[in-house]
């Protein structure tokens, strides 16, 4: 029963309340959306904490999609033991520059004055899902080696099961690693969270600014258009942001 | 030609008093506010002087505006790679500390102190952390060349001047300084526009004035860092930027924005300038030596048919037209050719003028005796108390012949005017001063009249916001035409 509301139940609701809460606070609460930086108040600890944490996380992130959305790829690299090697390294150096910027960013908000102003209690909880994310994650990484190999063949089955309406718990609920499970507790709580945390400022990644043209003009209406159309309803609308 | 309309801005030095009115009016109404008290957008720096933030000028540190690239320009600090490298820690972004921590008194405790020996005292609080502090620096601080040592010596703009030249300049004798007041250049080039990877800054279409959208800005900060002026502020307590929104809820309402309405000394004017928007590609990538030139070239004739031929082409509103045919602003920058920008090397084609002010030579000291007889009345601009070469580092990339040359016609002015009011100099010395210029009589009392005596409605020359159509912003009036109106939000349709 336990199991049902943790790996089955949690999982929906995580992802119904990511999904209508993210939603709803960009249309409605779209002011609240922002990375609400300190660095203004206080920028040299947090080079170090920031740019660790931050691209520890970025590239973790990638490969856990990696691992679920092309799991035979993954396999396939890990074919040759050195190739495995190099992959179960190179993640769980990326998990401990996650963890240890993490550790500086809290220490730096928890002591700095001027940063302590601008804390809130939701700020604490983030931290503290963000602890046990990476530590669960690096202890699978330790204790239960491998994992780029053996999540292809059990973890991926079990989300995909989730995102076709079909979950299948049972391997899952039958592993006896404590810290597994936190994992993918943690995960979905973390999931169920973004859109009450900072964590949405991650969902505006601003990827357009990569196509977009330099400068932006924004007019309020097409005077030209008005002027020049012949029928009464033409004129184009410009949104005005 | 694509004919487009900018509000722009001249600022006359030599009318600044430093009184700071201009920076309280501002305050006042838009930044009073948590998070913003740091903010000026509207700031009275003294110069030589390190100005707010400190160093602001220095883009070795801070890395603002444009750099040359071959044809083309590419953003110093920011830009599409470098920005969303450093989007987790922008590594050249000014800090509180750049600018100052805000602080007030406890007043309170003037009243509530016990009886005691001592006088009570309100002592200063942070304004970020509410805590006692002690107070290190401020928006004015060198005001007044107040600290020179510390403050005026390391003006950016000294680094042109030659170690003699810049002793001179702090001689206690020669000593000399005017005001320098900033507000956003609501550019042609804006660079804070161009670094924002979430794109919650633009330039409206129709007075190009400069804004942040609040519900867009994420807070990258990397405007912050990108405006070569650092006109664009993070404001820490709701995470988004802001900046000088050159007041336009006035401007639309035909009132010019407070810091202009409450100047003291008048110095400022606002006015159109229709320009080309096809030429600021090259004009932004001109070599240092054109900047300037390239600049002017931008801004076009509103008498020449041809362009108020492409301007209603445009939809440039007739009104906005005539709005700049009486610019006083095209006045001082193209016609009288009396205003420059403020740093053209930033290259982002900023919209604010500056007429510098003459700081003329009256006496000499040597040997320790005041010595006020000269040949002519003012002496020349060249032994002016600013050396051009300074000037020339702060208005036309460095380029002193501009700068003399301006200097040259604000001379001859003066001269002329002396000629009319006193009468007590030789009349060929100032015909010859004003043909040196190639000004005629009328042209120096035209610019007497626009710089001393203007009214109101000549300083300020705003076009009409044309509120009578701003229906159509938010819906196709004919779209709602048949429909009964009252307060329909829906098209009345009949029930099932």
């Amino acid at each position: 029963m336990t199991n049902i509301l943790l790996f089955a139940v949690l999982p929906y609701a995580a992802l119904a309340i990511f999904l209508v809460g993210s939603i709803y606070r960009y249309k409605n609460r779209g002011f609240s959306v922002s990375s609400i930086s300190s660095q203004f108040l206080e920028g040299k600890t947090l080079f170090w904490g920031s740019q660790p944490f931050h691209w520890g996380l970025f590239i973790l992130f990638f490969g856990h999609l990696i691992a679920f959305l092309f799991p035979s790829a993954v396999l396939a690299w890990n074919g040759q033991p050195v190739r495995l090697l190099i992959l179960e390294i190179a993640a769980f150096a990326f998990g401990l520059s996650a963890l240890l910027g993490l550790i500086l960013l809290i220490f730096r908000r928890l002591t700095n004055r001027r940063v302590q102003i601008v804390t809130s209690k939701m700020d604490l909880v983030v931290y503290a899902i963000l602890l046990t994310q990476i530590i669960s994650g690096l202890l699978i990484a330790y204790h239960s080696r491998w994992g780029s190999s053996w999540f292809s063949a059990f973890l991926t089955p079990y989300l995909r099961s989730i995102f076709v309406f079909d979950p299948q718990i049972d391997a899952i609920a039958s592993v006896t690693s404590i810290s597994l499970k936190v994992h993918v507790i943690s995960a979905f709580v973390l999931i169920g969270i973004i859109p009450f945390t900072r964590f949405v400022h991650f969902l505006v990644y601003p990827v357009d600014y990569l196509w977009r043209s330099y400068q932006q003009v924004i007019w309020n209406w097409s005077r030209k258009h008005i002027r020049t159309s012949r029928s009464h309803s033409e004129g184009h609308k410009s949104m005005n942001n | 030609m694509d004919v487009r309309s900018q509000v722009s801005m001249v600022f006359h030095l030599d009318k600044c008093i430093g009184c700071h009115t201009c920076s309280i009016a501002c305050k006042n109404i838009w930044t009073d506010r948590k998070g913003a008290e740091y903010m000026w957008w509207n700031n009275v720096e003294t110069k030589p002087g390190t100005g707010y933030p400190t160093k602001w000028e220095n883009q070795d540190i801070y890395k603002g505006g444009w750099e040359k690239n071959g044809d083309t320009v590419s953003l110093k600090g920011a830009g599409k790679f470098k920005g969303l490298k450093n989007i987790f820690h922008n590594p050249h972004m000014p800090v509180l500390d750049d600018y100052y921590e805000p602080w007030t008194y406890k007043y309170q405790d003037l009243f509530t102190a016990p009886e005691g020996d001592d006088q009570p005292t309100a002592r200063p609080v942070s304004l970020v952390t509410g805590e006692h502090m002690d107070v290190q620096a401020g928006p004015n601080w060198d005001d007044d060349m107040g600290g020179s040592p510390d403050y005026a010596r390391q003006d950016v703009n000294l680094e042109k001047l030659s170690a003699s030249e810049k002793e001179a300049m702090f001689q206690l004798e020669r000593m000399t300084f005017h005001y320098l007041p900033r507000i956003c250049n609501h550019c042609l080039n804006p660079a804070c526009v161009g670094s924002c990877p979430s794109g919650a800054l633009y330039k409206r279409g129709e007075d190009g004035i400069v804004l942040i959208n609040q519900e867009r800005c994420r807070a990258w900060r990397m405007c912050v860092t990108a405006c070569p002026y650092k006109k664009s502020y993070y404001n820490w307590n709701t995470g988004k930027s802001e900046k000088c929104i050159l007041c336009y809820p006035r401007l639309e309402s035909g009132q010019a924005p407070a810091c202009f309405h409450s100047c003291v000394g008048r110095i400022r004017y606002l006015g159109v300038m229709l320009y080309d928007a096809d030429k600021i590609a090259t004009a932004s990538a001109a070599p240092d030596d054109r900047l300037v030139d390239a600049q002017m070239d931008i801004y076009l004739d509103p008498f020449d048919p041809e362009v108020i031929k492409q301007a209603r082409l445009n939809g440039v509103a007739d009104s906005t037209i005539t709005a700049a045919q009486n610019s006083p602003v095209y006045k001082f920058v193209k016609v009288w050719k009396l205003a420059l920008p403020l740093h053209p090397e930033f290259r982002t084609l900023p919209n604010l003028f500056y007429v510098p002010a003459l700081l003329p030579t009256m006496a000499t000291v040597a040997d320790g005796v005041y010595n006020s007889t000269s040949k002519s009345l003012w002496n020349g601009v060249e032994s002016n108390r600013l050396p051009m070469k300074y000037l020339a580092s702060l208005f036309s990339a460095g380029d002193t012949g501009k700068v003399t040359e301006v200097m040259k016609r604000l001379m001859a002015v003066r001269l002329h005017r002396r000629g009319v009011t006193v009468g007590d100099l030789n009349a060929a010395e100032i015909s010859q001063a004003l043909k040196d210029v190639q000004m005629e009589p009328d042209t120096a009392d035209a610019i007497f009249r626009l710089t001393s005596l203007a009214t109101f409605d000549e300083r300020f020359v705003i076009p009409p916001a044309h509120r009578e159509e701003s229906i159509e912003m938010l819906e196709n009036t004919g779209d709602v035409k048949g429909n009964t109106g009252f307060g329909f939000k829906q098209k009345p349709a009949r029930g099932l």
